[in-house]
Formats: C-alpha cells, sequence, structure tokens
C-alpha cells in the first residue's frame, strides 16, 4: 500500500468518470433513443465452388510441411539476394509477425542481428538466416519439458488443464490420458468444466476411449467440488494421476478466473498434489496469447503450454514469445486429430519450420 | 500492457513539436507507429501494409487544421480509414419465399460454432422465426449433444442422425420442411482449412443444402492466420458474412479487419459473452477504436449498464455533479466496478486516460484495502469525512489493517476529487446534451481533461482522446 498516492487518484476518477459517464448516457438515451440504421443491400448470393479435389487424408510430414510454406517463400527470396539490404530486413520481419511471435519480439531478434551486420560479423544472408535461427533456438533451449510426475505425493498427481474457450482442453485431456495409461499409470478424470452444455459426455467419450474412470458432477454445479471429489476418489482406489478438466474462460473475466484460482486451491486440500498445470493454447492466438498466459499464470502458477491444432496454416509463434518473455515452456504440441498426434515440443522442429 | 496508438503518436509528436517542416523521415516515423498498433492488435500484415499506405496518401493531402494537433488529425484519420474498412456493405437476412432459409455455420475448431449456432437460433426467434437446429458436426464427441442442450434451454429443436454428416444435413432440410420451421442453421464440425478432405465435406453439405446464408465464425483472438482461414473458406463455401466470437475479452481483435478487407465479406454478427443473448449484430465504429487501443466507451457504458441499476446510475451522477457524493457511494461504485471485470480492462476501455494510469497497475488488491478503510468507518464518517481526526483515524487504519497514512490519502484523494466534480457538475456546460454519442463521450473526455475549451464540433475524438490529465 506505500505505492506512491497516484493509483489511488485513478481509482477515484475511474469510478467517478464512468458514473458521470453514464449518467449522462443513462440521461440522454432517455431523450432520444436511437433509430438503429438499417442498410439494403443486394441479397448475397451462395454459389457452392465444388473444385476442391477429394484427395486422401494428408500426414503429419504433409501438413507440417503445407503449415511452413509461406515462411520458406519469405526465407528463399532472402537467400535468393546477394547481399543483405533493406527489403531483406522487412522480409524477414513480416515472415516472423506472419508467424504471430510479434512486434515485439521480430524486432528485437532482428535489432540484434543489425547490429551484428554492421559490425560485418554477418555479411551474406545465409549467415543472417543461420544467425537468426540459432538466435531463436538458443532461447528455447535448454528448458525442461517433461510432464511433471512425482512419485510419493501422498496422493494422486493432479494435472489441470487451463484455457479460454475452444482452445482444445478437454480434447488434450482425453489424449494425454490414453498416452499416460499407455505408459503404464492409471488416470482419472475430473470433468470439472460444469458450465459448457455437454463437456462431461465429451470427457466420458474420451474416458471410454482411453480407459480411463472418470468423475463427473452436475451440470452447472461447482468444479472446485467435482475436482476435489475426483481426488478424493483416486486417492481411495490408489490412481496415479488426476486429470482435472476446466471450462473454458476468458481471461478478461475476473470471476471466472477467480473460480479458477479457488480450483487450483481446492484441489489440493485432500491428498494429492497438482504438479502440472497445462495452459492449452490454439496456434490460431494472436497477440492476445501473450494476455492468456500472464493472466492464468497469476491465477493458476501455470507449469507448461499445450500448444493446439498445429497441424493447420498457422504456425503459433505467439508461443515463442509466452516461453522467452514468461519463462514457460511449452511441452505438448498438437498435430492432429489422433490420440498420437499430441507430441512432445520440440524447439528446434519448431523454429526449424519457422526457416525451411 | 500495449500502449495504445495515441499514446505512441503522442510521444513521436512531442518530439516533432517546434518542427517547422516534416520531414519524410518524420512522416516514416509516424507511420511506422501506426504499423505497429495494427500489428499489435493482430491486423495480417499484408492488410497492415495497405491500410498505411491510404492513410500516408490521406494524411499527406489534409489541410493542416488549427484547431487540432498533428497527433489528433491522425488518428482521426486511422479510425476513420478503420470504421470505413470495417464497415461499408452491411449484412441484411432477407427470408427465403420457399422456406425454410438455410444457414450454414463454418469454421476452425474451438472457433465457437456450436454456441454462435445456438446465440444466432435464440437470435432468429427474438425476430419471430422458427428455426430449427441440424447439429452435422458428428466429429468432436458430444457435439451434438451440447447442441441439444442449448436448443432446449432456447426451446429450439435439434435435428441430427448417426452417421453421415452430409446425409444428417440433407435429411435436416427435409425434417424442416416436413415441421414447417422457416430457419434452418446447420452446425457443422470444425475443420482446418488446408484439410481437403473435411473441406470437401463441408462442400457436399452446402451443395446438398443450398444454403442462403454462409457464417465464417472468427475467433476474436485469432492472429495472422485469420485470412489464410478466411480465404480458404471463402473460396470453398462462398461465404456470405463473418460471425465474430468471443469479443468479450481483451484481444484487440485485429482479425476482424483482415477477414473483412481479404474477401470483402461483412462482418455479421458478434458475439460478446457467454450467454446465449449475448449476440448482437456489429459495431463498426467500436471496433475501430477497440483495434487502435483507444477505448471502447460504449462498450463499457453497455456493460455498466447490464450490472448498475439505470436509475441509480442517473442519482449517482447527479449527486457526484452536486458535491453530494459521499464514500458510502464510492463504496457502491466500487462494488459495481467488480462485477464489470478486471480494473484493468475497465481502465483499458476509457479512453483519455494518461498513460501513467495505466501503466500504474491498478490491482483489483487496492480495491479490496480501499473497501477495507471505507468500511472501517462508521456511517457519519463515510458522509462527513471531514469529522475524521487522530484519533478516528487510528481507530480506521487498526480496524482495516493499514497506515494512518494511507488513510489520510483517501480522505485527502476523496475530497480533492469532490472538489473537482462539483467544479465540472457546476461549470461546464459544453459537455453535456451532444446526443448519445457526443454526450457520453464529451463527459468522459472533459472529466479526464478538465479542457472546457476543446473544439465542440470534435469531441468524439479531440476532446475523449487527445485530452490529457492537468498535471499535478
Amino acid at each position: 500500500m506505500n505505492n506512491s498516492s497516484l493509483p489511488m487518484i485513478f481509482l477515484l476518477l475511474a469510478v467517478a468518470g464512468l458514473a458521470f459517464g453514464i449518467g449522462v448516457v443513462a440521461i440522454s438515451r432517455r431523450k432520444a433513443r436511437a433509430v438503429p440504421q438499417i442498410q439494403r443491400v443486394a441479397p448475397v448470393v451462395t454459389a457452392v465452388a465444388a473444385e476442391v479435389v477429394a484427395a486422401a487424408p494428408l500426414s503429419v510430414r504433409d501438413r507440417l510441411a503445407k503449415a511452413r510454406s509461406s515462411l520458406s517463400g519469405a526465407v528463399g527470396s532472402v537467400l535468393g539476394r546477394s547481399d543483405i539490404n533493406d527489403a531483406t530486413w522487412l522480409e524477414l520481419e513480416e515472415a516472423l509477425l506472419r508467424a504471430d511471435v510479434g512486434v515485439r519480439v521480430a524486432q528485437s531478434l532482428l535489432g540484434a542481428l543489425q547490429t551484428r551486420v554492421k559490425a560485418k560479423e554477418i555479411t551474406t544472408p545465409a549467415q543472417l538466416i543461420d544467425a537468426l535461427r540459432s538466435n531463436m533456438s538458443s532461447q528455447l533451449v535448454g528448458t525442461s519439458r517433461d510432464l511433471n510426475f512425482e512419485a510419493n505425493v501422498g496422493g494422486p498427481n493432479i494435472w489441470l488443464m487451463v484455457g479460454v474457450n475452444g482452445a482444445g482442453k478437454t480434447t488434450s485431456l482425453g489424449k494425454i490420458a490414453a498416452q499416460q495409461i499407455a505408459l503404464g499409470r492409471t488416470v482419472l478424470m475430473a470433468a470439472g468444466d460444469t458450465f459448457r452444455a455437454a463437456a462431461g459426455e465429451q470427457l466420458s467419450t474420451w474416458a471410454e476411449r482411453s480407459g480411463a474412470q472418470i468423475v463427473r458432477g452436475a451440470e452447472g454445479g461447482d468444479p472446485s467440488s467435482v475436482i476435489f471429489d475426483g481426488v478424493q476418489s483416486a486417492h481411495s482406489r490408489n490412481i496415479d494421476l488426476v486429470l482435472a478438466d476446466t471450462a473454458g474462460r476468458l481471461q478478461s473475466n475476473t470471476n471466472l478466473m477467480e473460480e479458477l484460482r479457488k480450483v487450483r486451491r481446492v484441489a489440493e486440500k485432500g491428498a494429492g498434489k497438482v504438479t502440472e498445470v497445462l495452459l492449452v493454447i490454439d496456434a490460431t492466438t494472436g497477440q492476445n496469447g501473450l494476455q492468456q498466459a500472464r493472466q492464468f499464470t497469476e491465477a493458476t502458477q501455470v507449469t507448461g503450454v499445450v500448444l493446439t491444432k498445429l497441424d493447420g496454416s498457422a504456425k503459433g509463434g505467439i508461443v515463442f514469445a509466452i516461453e522467452t518473455e514468461l519463462g514457460i515452456p511449452v511441452k505438448l504440441v498438437g498435430l492432429g486429430e489422433t490420440i498420437d498426434d499430441l507430441v512432445l515440443f520440440n524447439p528446434t522442429e519448431f523454429i526449424d519450420a519457422l526457416f525451411e | 500492457m500495449f500502449d495504445n496508438l495515441s499514446d505512441r503518436l503522442g510521444g513521436v509528436f512531442k518530439r516533432l513539436r517546434g518542427k517547422g517542416r516534416l520531414t519524410q523521415a518524420d512522416v516514416d516515423e509516424v507511420m511506422g507507429e501506426i504499423r505497429t498498433a495494427l500489428l499489435e492488435a493482430d491486423v495480417n500484415v499484408g492488410v497492415v501494409r495497405n491500410v498505411v499506405e491510404r492513410i500516408r496518401v490521406q494524411a499527406v493531402g489534409t489541410q493542416v487544421s488549427e484547431a487540432l494537433d498533428p497527433g489528433q488529425q491522425i488518428i482521426k484519420i486511422v479510425n476513420a480509414e478503420l470504421i470505413a474498412m470495417l464497415g461499408g456493405e452491411t449484412l441484411k437476412i432477407t427470408y427465403a419465399s420457399h422456406p425454410p432459409t438455410v444457414v450454414l455455420m463454418a469454421g476452425l475448431q474451438g472457433s465457437g460454432k456450436t454456441t454462435s449456432a445456438a446465440k444466432l437460433a435464440a437470435w432468429f426467434r427474438s425476430q419471430g422465426r422458427n428455426p430449427l437446429l441440424v447439429g452435422a458436426d458428428l466429429q468432436r464427441p458430444a457435439a451434438v449433444e451440447q447442441l441439444r442442450v442449448l436448443g432446449a434451454q432456447i426451446g429450439v429443436p435439434v435435428f441430427s442422425i448417426a452417421g453421415d454428416p452430409v446425409a444428417t444435413a440433407a435429411a435436416g432440410l427435409a425434417e424442416a420442411q416436413r415441421l414447417g420451421r422457416d430457419v434452418l442453421i446447420v452446425d457443422t464440425a470444425g475443420r482446418l482449412a488446408i484439410d481437403a478432405e473435411m473441406m470437401q465435406q463441408v462442400a457436399d453439405i452446402s451443395k446438398v443444402v443450398s444454403p442462403h446464408y454462409t457464417f465464417l465464425v472468427v475467433d476474436a483472438m485469432t492472429g495472422q492466420d485469420a485470412v489464410t482461414v478466411a480465404k480458404a473458406f471463402d473460396e470453398t463455401l462462398a461465404i456470405s458474412g463473418v460471425i465474430l466470437s468471443k469479443l468479450d475479452g481483451d484481444a484487440r481483435g485485429g482479425a476482424a479487419l483482415s477477414v473483412k478487407e481479404v474477401i470483402g465479406k461483412p462482418i455479421a454478427f458478434a458475439a460478446t459473452g457467454e450467454k446465449i443473448d449475448a449476440f448482437e449484430q456489429f459495431h463498426p465504429d467500436r471496433m475501430a477504436s477497440r483495434i487502435l487501443g483507444m477505448g471502447d466507451v460504449l462498450t463499457l457504458i453497455e456493460q455498466a449498464e447490464k450490472v448498475f441499476e439505470k436509475d441509480q446510475a442517473e442519482a449517482t451522477a447527479a449527486k457526484l455533479m452536486d458535491g453530494e457524493f459521499t464514500l458510502d457511494d464510492f463504496l457502491d461504485q466500487l462494488q459495481q466496478l467488480k462485477k464489470m471485470g478486471s480494473l484493468s480492462s475497465v481502465m483499458g476501455m476509457l479512453p483519455g486516460l494518461p498513460k501513467e494510469a495505466k501503466d500504474a497497475q491498478i490491482s483489483d488488491d487496492m480495491v479490496k484495502v480501499t473497501e477495507a478503510i471505507i468500511r472501517s468507518m462508521t456511517p457519519e464518517e463515510r458522509r462527513k469525512p471531514e469529522i475524521i481526526n487522530g484519533s478516528r483515524r487510528t481507530r480506521i487504519a487498526k480496524g482495516s489493517g493499514t497506515q494512518v497514512s494511507d488513510v489520510n490519502k483517501l480522505v485527502k484523494q476523496f475530497s480533492e476529487m469532490q472538489k473537482m466534480m462539483k467544479r465540472l457538475g457546476g461549470g461546464s456546460g459544453g459537455a453535456g446534451g451532444k446526443g448519445k454519442k457526443g454526450g457520453g463521450r464529451g463527459g468522459l473526455g472533459a472529466m479526464f481533461g478538465g479542457a472546457p475549451g476543446g473544439a465542440p464540433g470534435d469531441i468524439d475524438l479531440a476532446a475523449a482522446l487527445g485530452s490529457r490529465l492537468p498535471p499535478r
């Protein structure tokens, strides 16, 4: 509470401003109800373009190759030049930006290289690309990416899945369950997403597929108690690992983040320990991903990122910013729909994918 | 947090002030700031390039107005350009002369198709239509079940048969005709735009139901990939409009701009919350300010209106202007404010708030401390803080677990604010009464800027965005 008087003033102002603004608007709205603007447009005719050729299902390798194509275009063009000029920098920057690494990260990566080019340490485009690649790699290596399982914690290990709506928490949880069971561990799923309609059913399907046990609560019930029950029941049945699902939530929703904080707290009330909190991030996510990582970590002490849907055309570059700026390691990557498509994150492959 | 465009430009122009003529390099720097602001909002790189070029042309051709400083003029141009890009042709739903009017939902996994399908059904119901939902997402486990639960919530029947999505869609159409439902909404599985097989499947579904409208559901948090996805779906399905989902978060939502620019199809709806009725037609002007990070007052006010009682808000505003605002009222406001979300997101939506305020890291803990102090006061002290003397202060500090100096600070600042409010409420006639938008923005702008001399015609941007707190 010692941090200057400034913030308090702003707080007061914010409140006052709000009340004032709302009052004025409320009054003026009462005076004149705005007439909604309706514009006429020609009806849109939908024509089906049926030129898509049916193809055999693509392999993981093919899918990644497709995802990589746009960047390799930029890199190819950089390499095609004999020297390093303004266009080189612009192309590299745009390539990084297209991969969603963000303006700040892109500029700092390239800024470091510009100094070295000026100092004539780097003279050819090929050296430049190599240096960029190794700079990025060096920022990602050296972190442990193993899923953390601790023996002798006096109860089950608890892995909590968190993230925004639609990131792929439930699906990732199902796949992790199958993989852990294949490793010889016993797994219980706790269906903590009591909000989304039929989330419990979705998880049940995964439990059947993977052979995990499942504890479900009532729809609309308290997620903390469902997960607590799951941990208790896992403990009494001597189960190694509880995978706890949670409802998707936007990190800006304070109440829901508070609920999540409670989920994490209550999960450890019984016998058992939260040894992994996995933030699930969709590879299509842009700069908001950083904000997601910050807020979810603040609420639940995230220990790792699961990057889903990397088999699409999105590059998932925001996780580079998340790992380098916030120090949260990427642990798993989703490359497709099947159980085996959820793989351990390999930083070298990830960066190579940006430059191939 | 990201800097907003007005802060960025403010910094540049501060350095340029006093320069008689702007050089090419100066202009480049300004354009660079605009570019960064757009990129940080996730607008696609290629789209940014085009937009910045258009803005440059306009900026150069603009007559220099004495009333506005150059930063404000540039912001006006950028804002207008974004609104023009986002707006333009709007989507008006016309109903088929031979019902049902068929609507097809498509998009990536997790973009929000199923929820949006239900929300859209509820919207059609509110328009007096009788929709039927078809669950043709047979891929994701329990997707149809999810649709059924949502359908039951809104009283819209849901049709689905196990097996083949194309056959389900065809049977759904027949079912709608049989039941006499006049709108058919087909939910499909999420798919990657580069998955040829799955794209063929959705094309087949489209072929059998011949939709009148095909909506692409796009997550507001999507990054650069939004254009690739939109292009691919548009080529396969001829998209008629976009539904922007998860707009209630704090993403800037630049994807909206990218998609609109690349496929040229209107953004028809925006999903703004978890509740089924949190679904509305799209407002280009709000989206423009949001992308630029320059506050989204209208959304803020709507959000506030949801949690604040209207009459109460008016009463509070009146009290505030009359200088009768007490610490009790303040406590009350704090409670309401908490319901609206995290303080930082609320502050983020307020335009014209100085950078220092946004950087000040107003944590929700601070609200707690403030609350504790006020709650440790007697009712009389809350009404008349001036009676708080030394011993009262010590008691309050003890009761709230704070320092005496904290209590002092709060009381002092509160009385300063009261004075300021009184002055504003009594003196300025220029802020209020400008109609819906102007009133709100002018009010807030004047509030924070204390700039009664601002050009009245330009209150929208000049007063609300360019103003600063008086130095203290």
